[in-house]
């Protein structure tokens, strides 16, 4: 336990390296943020409660989403690049040498990573739009507890995917291409475009039980109530960790046809 | 030593523009043959880059399936702002946009290498990992741009259907401006590529909608701070038949060449003002 704790702190420092990058990317989130947040609210300027949401509840939903787009790397930035370099390179064989699971590895390390970048990059845009917008943000401590257990669930939810992504270069080798279409994909079907419960009909129910609905959906709906009870929050919660299991259990799977491929070549 | 050949300084910038296309075509060429040695994830990427933008519009899409207008506009003519804003963007993003790796070049010093080979260094950094796949953007936005101007019905005058290329082009020229004006800000900042981004595919974000539901103060900073409002606002009103939000007159739409001539000035001044500041790492 002690060796994976020190690598997510590895994680962390390496990403609090980079000030001038973090700096830059507190802009664009706050940039970013007040640009869709000027349109979300000709939306319900013009329909009140759309997607279950009032006004001053979708200006959160910007905030929020933009505070934690860094963290879950729902737009890219996370590790898997740098499997799959390791992986092109042949590097991936020293990892497998090492005494510790390549999965828990990695996991601790993004952790680290998402850590720092929840606070590098994720209170300053959210300090903003509270400060220009009437944001709805709750009083309750417990609530906020709640949302943080949901972030950390969706955060693990992101590494399974993007673990995924990363042990598909064993096949792929490069993998530029699928990298894009995933991240496509995360934008848009984890509610930063547009949350989850506008989207229409059969289509909404079927993209609110995609993992990815756990990265960002959940955790704003915990946070803004919708799951208030404690019924309701288990129920959002349980729903994350349902992915978390599913999605981990078969990156061990394809981690271990993985590794058998390595051993195959000869490393 | 600039000044000592003060008097072969025109001749040599002649030369000197001429040599750096050639040396941008060559890395172009370079990096699209290396792209095409990956074909599934060359297709795979192009794919990626029409499907990203796309769906963006889909969540467009969405908005208007609750609502007949957003600010007033309604879905064809928002279709028009995405799709020239888009069309733009790819357009200035697939020639130089990858002017934005600089600050990393700057942090691991590979920039060093650029310096000492026989082609100007913007060339370089413009061709540098060219993307082919970024047609995919360009592709999706004009698409979107033909239906949106095949389902408006607007009161086509010569100077109308002029606008629309110029629009397109002009607007990839303003932000290909801005891309090397960001480029230009990383040799002070370091690695700070997101700030760029803000401009350039947030301000594309932000000219997909209508100006109408934007805070004046917003509107005027994109009007004459950074004048992402040429790329495509006004020349998209003029076409419209609306109304500028800031009172601009309805000429100001035919300013986006000259608009975007006026930006490469300081862009490029800061440019040469980065490199001359360089200091090399020395790793």
């Amino acid at each position: 336990m002690g060796l994976y704790t020190a690598v997510a702190a590895g994680g962390f420092r390496r990403y609090a390296t980079y000030g001038t990058a973090t700096a830059a990317g507190v802009f664009t989130n706050t940039v970013f943020g007040f640009i869709v947040a000027f349109t979300y609210i000709a939306l319900w300027d013009q329909r009140p409660g759309l997607g279950g949401y009032d006004q001053s509840q979708a200006l959160t939903f910007v905030w929020v989403s933009q505070s934690l787009l860094a963290a879950g790397a729902l737009i890219g930035g996370g590790f898997q690049e740098e499997i799959q370099e390791r992986v092109r390179t042949g590097d991936i064989a020293v990892d497998l040498y090492r005494p510790a699971d390549l999965q828990m590895w990695w996991l601790a390390a993004d952790l680290g990573r998402a850590a720092f970048q929840l606070l590098g990059r994720g209170l300053v845009p959210l300090a903003a739009g509270a400060l220009a917008f009437r944001l709805a943000l709750p009083p309750d401590p417990w609530r906020w507890l709640l949302f943080l257990v949901s972030v950390g669930l969706g955060l693990v939810v992101s590494f399974a995917l993007r673990y995924l992504l990363g042990l598909l270069a064993f096949w792929l080798l490069d993998g530029a291409g699928i990298n894009l279409m995933a991240t496509v994909v995360s934008v848009f079907f984890s509610g930063m475009l547009l949350p989850l419960t506008v989207f229409p009909g059969a289509f909404g129910e079927f993209v609110r039980v995609l993992p990815w609905a756990a990265m960002l959906q959940v955790p704003l709906d915990v946070l803004l109530g919708e799951h208030a009870g404690a019924g309701a929050a288990a129920g959002a919660l349980g729903f994350q960790a349902g992915w978390v299991l599913v999605l981990l259990g078969i990156g061990r799977l394809l981690q271990s046809a993985a590794t058998r491929k390595v051993v195959v070549q000869g490393g | 030593m600039e000044r000592e050949f003060a008097d072969l300084e025109v001749p040599r910038a002649r030369g000197r523009v001429r040599e750096g296309l050639r040396g941008y075509g060559l890395i172009v060429a370079m990096w699209i043959r290396s792209t095409m040695t990956y074909r599934t994830s060359f297709a795979l990427s192009t794919l990626g880059n029409a499907a990203i933008t796309l769906l963006d519009f889909v969540a467009i899409y969405i908005m208007f399936t609750h609502v007949d207008a957003l600010g007033g506009f309604t879905l064809p003519e928002v279709a028009l702002l995405y799709g020239s804003c888009s069309a733009s963007l790819g357009l200035a993003d697939l020639l130089l946009g990858n002017t934005d790796r600089i600050g990393a070049r700057v942090r691991d010093g590979s920039l060093d290498t650029m310096l000492v080979r026989p082609v100007p260094l913007l060339a370089q950094v413009a061709a540098d990992r060219f993307a082919l796949r970024r047609l995919g953007r360009i592709a999706q936005g004009l698409g979107l741009l033909g239906w949106a101007l095949w389902s408006l019905e607007v009161d086509w005058t010569a100077g109308k259907v002029l606008l629309v290329p110029v629009m397109v082009l002009a607007g990839a020229a303003i932000f290909a401006a801005v891309m090397v004006a960001g480029a230009a800000f990383q040799f002070v900042a370091g690695d700070a590529a997101e700030v760029q981004n803000s401009f350039t595919y947030g301000g594309c974000t932000m000219l997909q909608y209508p100006p109408t539901i934007f805070a004046t103060e917003l509107l005027r900073a994109v009007t004459f701070i950074v004048p992402l409002a040429f790329v495509n606002w006004l020349p998209a009103l003029y076409v419209l038949g609306r109304p500028d939000p800031l009172g601009l007159p309805g000429w100001a739409a035919f300013l986006s060449p000259l608009v975007a001539f006026a930006v490469f000035v300081p862009a490029s001044l800061a440019w040469r003002a980065g490199v001359r500041s360089y200091r090399s790492t020395g790793s």
